[in-house]
């Protein structure tokens, strides 16, 4: 079943995004995205995939002619990062308060000023609200097999969002790893052809995008906060049906690492979670009792889970790759918010803001995250929100 | 492509709109949709069109229609145009924009010179009612000089808008080497209607700039609109011509423009204007008709 290649983690995006059969494409060349987009222009040209590629001439556009193409009825697919991402902002509430299912992927990077090609999360974290779902992968595989699993959760009828799958600029888009490759025809069983009836259609003539007033408007936010609701139990469902197919599973919307019987549990989105693995291997290997819960999709938030979490562990960290000026980190406000929800914590939590702008983060770094959690378990003080690897 | 108006459907694509009385934006939307008929997809950014028709649950349009984000009229069309090709859409099916001046001249501008330099298969029309009408009659690139907006207020200190003249999105377009652009006037309904049938039998992307006076924003009584738009004709200060096959083309070329003043003292807008500026104005004019008879002749 499938194929192994060695290739960068755009690139099996780009072929998890092939498989899904977009008809439509319409991109703007940005770093570190550029690669994806030119592999789809490779599998258009070498005539495996039928999508049409619009060259358009920026990223509102691409965003705009991938909304115009879904309202068609159209598989839409589009891509960008940082500075585009922030550009094509505006479309981006067009496509989700209309309900167009488009999925896109962000090579997730730094925003001016400074400007930086480099990762973190400030592009994808400054469109928190933007109704698009937030899906953080970890590796090139999972980039690849989200791409597909991101169309069907989709065009799911009770769903309707659109989804942005978001790969950490350099750290995953370019960086090579073996990659199983799905068949076509395993794939097409999996994602059929989408169809809706929210499209513009000569036999039954409408308006899609509209404008409401008042009397409607709140009603149409709560049909999207539903969706998001719909949107969590699809995920799990959704990662379980292709993990059946496929043998490959990422839990859904988070992942518990080794977290049974844990004192100290860091929460890692993207690429991080990869290394936090290692760590907590090496550390549980000399007894210390650490786990690591990797978030996978930060819209819809687990809050339920993080809810039901309250007060099981001694201490709690966060890492975030951006932070809210004049807050925490975006992440850490929203799991802190959740351990909360439910009136007591019981937990002691902390904050870590590392990797901006591209800088690493290394094992050193994840180790020295779960040293602090060690001395919030040991009735320590520290800082709640730190920078970790600072040069002062 | 003669258009003989006894021969025209008498089926309505846009009706029971909420637009000003006199208003020529949906009389240039209407005659359009006269020549184009239902198998034609709509697309329109925030304006007056937008708000005038189609506010949920109503809306004054017989035909598929997309509301876009202001400076996505273009591109969205653009995208349903690619998107209906790659869903085997009849290829008769017309992909029309209706967008006003600012949302095209000023903010759509970019994302109509992408779907033109791609020759993306879409019609678009502009109605050109010189200002921003639907947030209030704010300035815009296509705004006169002289004209008082709410942004260019007439004072004491102000002559009005210092345009010194309407950007061209004529001249624009056509240097993009589009399949066809064209301007028109809403008094002018048989040229347009026949630019329109022109248009629609042509694949690539095809614009017609048509002026659309507006009573609310131009400071006159909605049943002079007609008379208006033929002033502006009259005296010069609009023009009708077409680009197609790389040529320029006039349509009319009065051999005597009429006196400026008579259109512009019959608008509210102009009303601070003296004898000097009208003189100003004319040379602004003859300023433009020079380039444009420099342009047929290439």
């Amino acid at each position: 079943m499938g194929t192994k290649a060695f290739l960068s983690a755009n690139e099996a995006a780009a072929h998890g995004v092939r498989l899904a059969r977009p008809q439509v494409i319409a991109a703007y060349p940005i770093t570190p995205q550029t690669t994806l987009v030119e592999k789809l222009a490779d599998f258009i040209a070498d005539g495996q995939s039928d999508a049409r590629y619009m060259m358009v001439e920026s990223e509102h556009s691409a965003m705009a002619a991938s909304l115009g193409a879904s309202m068609m009825g159209a598989r839409v697919f589009t891509a960008s990062s940082s500075q585009g991402l922030l550009y094509m902002c505006e479309m981006l509430s067009y496509v989700s308060g209309a309900r167009h299912p488009i999925v896109m992927a962000d090579a997730n990077r730094s925003t001016a000023t400074p400007w930086n090609i480099y990762g973190d999360h400030r592009d994808a974290m400054a469109m928190r609200d933007s109704g698009f779902v937030q899906i953080y992968v970890e590796s090139g595989q999972e980039a690849l097999d989200t791409m597909i699993q991101a169309y069907k959760l989709a065009e799911d009828p009770t769903v309707m969002l659109p989804v942005m799958v978001n790969l950490d600029g350099f750290t995953l888009t370019h960086t090579y790893d073996l990659v199983e490759i799905p068949d076509q025809e395993d794939v097409d069983r999996f994602l059929p052809p989408f169809v809706t009836s929210n499209k513009l259609d000569l036999a039954d003539p409408k308006v899609l995008c509209g404008t409401i007033g008042p009397a409607l408007h709140t009603e149409g936010r709560i049909q999207q906060c539903q969706a998001f609701e719909t949107a969590k139990k699809k995920i799990a469902e959704i990662d379980a049906e292709y993990a059946k197919l496929f043998g490959r599973s990422y839990h859904g919307m988070y992942e518990e690492y080794r977290c049974e019987g844990a004192e100290q549990v860091l929460v890692v989105t993207g690429s991080a979670a990869g290394t936090a693995r290692v760590v907590v291997d090496e550390l549980r290997e000399q007894g210390r009792k650490a786990g690591m819960i990797k978030l996978r999709s930060f819209r819809p938030f687990p809050k339920e889970f993080f809810a039901s979490i309250a007060g099981r562990y001694k201490a709690l960290g966060v890492t975030d790759k951006s932070i809210s000026f004049g807050y925490d980190g975006t992440i850490y406000s929203d799991v802190t918010s959740s351990l909360y929800s439910g009136g007591q914590c019981g937990t002691k939590t902390a904050n870590f803001i590392c990797g901006l702008g591209g800088r690493d983060v290394s094992k050193d770094h994840i180790l020295e995250m779960f040293d602090i959690l060690r001395n919030l378990s040991d009735g320590k003080c520290e800082d709640e929100v730190q920078f970790i690897g600072k040069r002062w | 492509m003669a258009i003989v108006f006894k021969d025209l459907p008498d089926e309505e694509l846009i009706y029971g709109q909420k637009s000003c009385q006199g208003c020529a934006a949906l009389l240039a939307a209407r005659l359009t949709m006269k020549v184009l008929g239902k198998k034609t997809v709509l697309a329109c950014p925030a304006c007056c069109f937008a708000a005038t028709t189609s506010v949920y649950p109503e809306s004054a349009v017989f035909v598929p229609n997309a509301v876009t984000a202001f400076p996505a009229l273009a591109s969205t069309l653009a995208g349903m145009a690619v998107g209906g090709e790659a869903l085997g859409w009849d290829e008769d099916v017309t992909y029309l924009g209706i967008g006003g001046d600012g949302g095209t001249i000023d903010i759509g501008l970019q994302a109509l010179s992408g779907a033109a330099e791609r020759n993306d298969n879409i019609l678009y029309i502009c109605y050109d009612n010189e200002a921003y009408m639907n947030t209030g009659v704010q300035r815009s690139g296509a705004t006169p000089y002289g004209a008082s907006t709410t942004t260019t207020p007439a004072g004491i200190c102000s002559k009005g808008c210092d345009n010194t003249f309407k950007k061209s999105l004529f001249e624009i377009m056509a240097a993009h080497r589009v399949p066809y652009i064209a301007t028109a006037s809403t008094s002018y309904p048989k040229d347009f209607m026949e630019k329109v049938a022109k248009a629609k039998a042509m694949k690539g992307t095809r614009i017609i700039h048509i002026m659309a006076p507006c009573p609310t924003g131009w400071g006159y009584s909605a049943e002079k609109t007609i008379e208006i738009g033929k002033m502006a004709v009259e005296c010069g200060l609009w023009y009708l011509a077409e680009y197609e096959d790389g040529k320029y083309k006039l349509n009319m070329t009065p051999k005597e423009f009429k006196p400026v003043e008579t259109y512009l003292r019959a608008q509210k807008r102009f009303k601070h204007l003296k004898e000097e500026d009208f003189r100003r104005i004319e040379g602004y004019r003859d300023a433009d008709w020079a380039r444009l008879y420099r342009l047929i002749q290439m």
